[in-house]
């Protein structure tokens, strides 16, 4: 059985009053991909957050295991522009970094030639490379993706997913990854964990999207068939309107309680 | 007469070179009114240094670093917005400045001196005052410049990697009361950001690499300070704002002059 990374035990964080995260219970293990999805201001990047010590849970409690090493890809970089600063020195920033090691990760990212590219001029694409590369160096058994793929055509997104996958498989670290566009995340995915406050429903990606819990907050899968790749099973016909008709009975009668046991 | 121009020139290359590097982080860190602020507040470390009849410069230091940790921590409290805050800030230190100067009857303070700055009035012990706050900020920016950088690109990934954010922001912090400290006889509260920004702002347009800014604005600092005292000799102008005006010319010439960038 393969190590568990983190556990989050019934994390809740509130501010001001208002409760943001409450009672989210989740592990990632090692070579596990964990897909974070949930709406704008579900509380995801609050509960990466947390994980990575730049806030405080306000309950529960996040247990690392004490080999755990982060690499963290952040949403975006943005450095100012009066700060010279090339790809290559941007890397080696990386705390406690190998430089030998720069060269080689930029060239498994397919981005061995922006080595002395200024930070300032890189494309929406090459950027998020580039902070998968820092990720990297950091030496990590766990890689933190927050939105990875922000700002990156199609065609890049697969082929970013694709690395990161590949990456999975090659060092065998754990991936938690953040979306809120999840129909490209979901063939790569281990472990969908939908949440918007709580966790509303986790499990296989098939389980997730054949949940009510999910489909009330992104709707019906396959709904838009030009941007689903993912392969995905009908477990559920439409009627004229578009709205689903159950098939199976029970499959959309079950309430959140029904879906936790993951 | 010789003998003064050197002393003045040695003092003013010493701030110049420290400023540089220092002014790149203040720049990049969008810190200009931040220095600004520790900077007004420097005459009511001279004052109060006068009052307690402790050490100038170490009175100066004290109070910068005293008020950017009280900055700090009305800043994480989210009160006000923070520029409105260091405009609080800035002006009520300099007026509490020059309120508790105006109390001192028995000391004759030049007041002027301290706004402007009078680099022709620097003396033996000021000169050996800069030379060692010099090193001591240049020592500590090259041993922690990896980390400085990292806190300076991204606090986030510098932290999840690791760095330990807090302790560097409040190094910089220091190094900027050090910097104040040192440069405040030659060109004055008034004017000290402007020799730490001017020379970064300019170096900023050859540079293609942190080290190469930070270097460039120590030389381009040390041309302005050159060329302030000459034309200061020359026609009789008063030295701080000479050497702010030649930074501010040789500014004008980096970005009107297609000059190449360094790779």
């Amino acid at each position: 059985m393969s190590k568990r990374l983190v556990a989050f035990d019934k994390i809740g964080i509130s501010f001001d009053g208002r409760v943001l995260l409450e009672n989210i219970d989740m592990t990632i293990s090692e070579g596990e991909i964990v897909t974070l999805i949930g709406p704008n201001g579900s509380g995801k990047s609050t509960l990466i957050r947390t994980l990575l010590g730049l806030q405080e849970a306000t309950s529960g409690e996040i247990v690392r295991h004490k080999t755990l090493r982060i690499g963290y890809m952040p949403q975006k970089l943005h450095i100012d522009p009066t700060l010279p600063l090339t790809v290559k020195h941007f890397l080696a920033l990386v705390r406690g970094v190998d430089k030998q090691q720069i060269l080689p990760t930029l060239e498994k990212l397919g981005i061995g030639h922006l080595l002395k590219s200024q930070v300032h001029v890189l494309s929406g694409g090459e950027t998020q490379r580039v902070l998968l590369a820092r990720a990297l160096l950091n030496r990590p058994n766990l890689l933190v993706l927050d939105e990875p793929v922000q700002g990156v055509d199609v065609n890049g997104q697969v082929e970013l997913y694709n690395l990161i996958e590949n990456i999975r498989n090659e060092l065998n670290c754990g991936v938690l990854m953040v979306s809120h566009d999840l129909h490209l995340v979901m063939a790569k995915t281990d472990t969908v964990v939908c949440i918007n406050q709580h966790v509303c429903c986790s499990g296989s990606p098939q389980h997730v999207t054949g949940h009510p819990a999910y489909q009330a907050l992104f709707g019906v899968p396959g709904a838009d068939e030009s941007i689903a790749i993912y392969a995905h099973q009908h477990d559920h016909v439409h009627d004229e309107h578009g709205s689903i008709v159950s098939e199976g009975g029970d499959a959309h009668g079950h309430d959140h309680s029904h879906c936790n046991h993951h | 007469m010789l003998d003064l121009l050197l002393r003045a020139l040695l003092g003013g290359l010493g701030v110049a070179a420290v400023a540089g590097p220092l002014g790149a982080f203040v720049v990049w860190r969008r810190m200009a009114y931040f220095g600004d602020t520790l900077a007004h507040s420097a005459l009511l470390g001279v004052a109060l240094g006068f009052l307690l009849d402790i050490n100038l410069n170490l009175a100066i230091i004290v109070l910068c670093v005293g008020l950017a940790l009280v900055l700090v921590t009305l800043q994480k409290k989210h009160i006000i917005a923070t520029d409105t805050l260091l405009g609080i800030l800035a002006h009520s230190a300099l007026s509490l400045g020059l309120v508790a100067v105006s109390f001192l009857d028995n000391i004759r303070i030049d007041l002027m001196a301290y706004l402007f700055g009078d680099l022709l009035a620097i003396n033996q012990a000021d000169v050996y005052w800069i030379y060692g706050g010099g090193f001591a900020v240049i020592a500590l920016l090259v041993t922690f410049w990896k980390p400085l950088l990292a806190v300076t690109v991204n606090e986030e990934l510098a932290k999840v990697e690791g760095y330990p954010v807090e302790a560097i922001r409040l190094l910089l912090m220091l190094l900027v009361a050090l910097v104040i400290a040192v440069a405040m006889k030659i060109v004055g509260v008034l004017l000290i950001t402007s020799l730490m920004i001017i020379p970064a702002a300019t170096a900023r347009k050859l540079s293609s690499t942190p080290v190469q800014m930070a270097s460039f604005a120590s030389l381009i600092g040390c041309l302005a300070v050159c060329g302030g005292l000459w034309a200061s000799y020359r026609w009789d102008t008063p030295t701080g704002p000479s050497v702010v005006v030649c930074a501010a010319l040789l500014f004008l010439i980096a970005y009107t002059l297609p000059f190449k960038r360094l790779r």
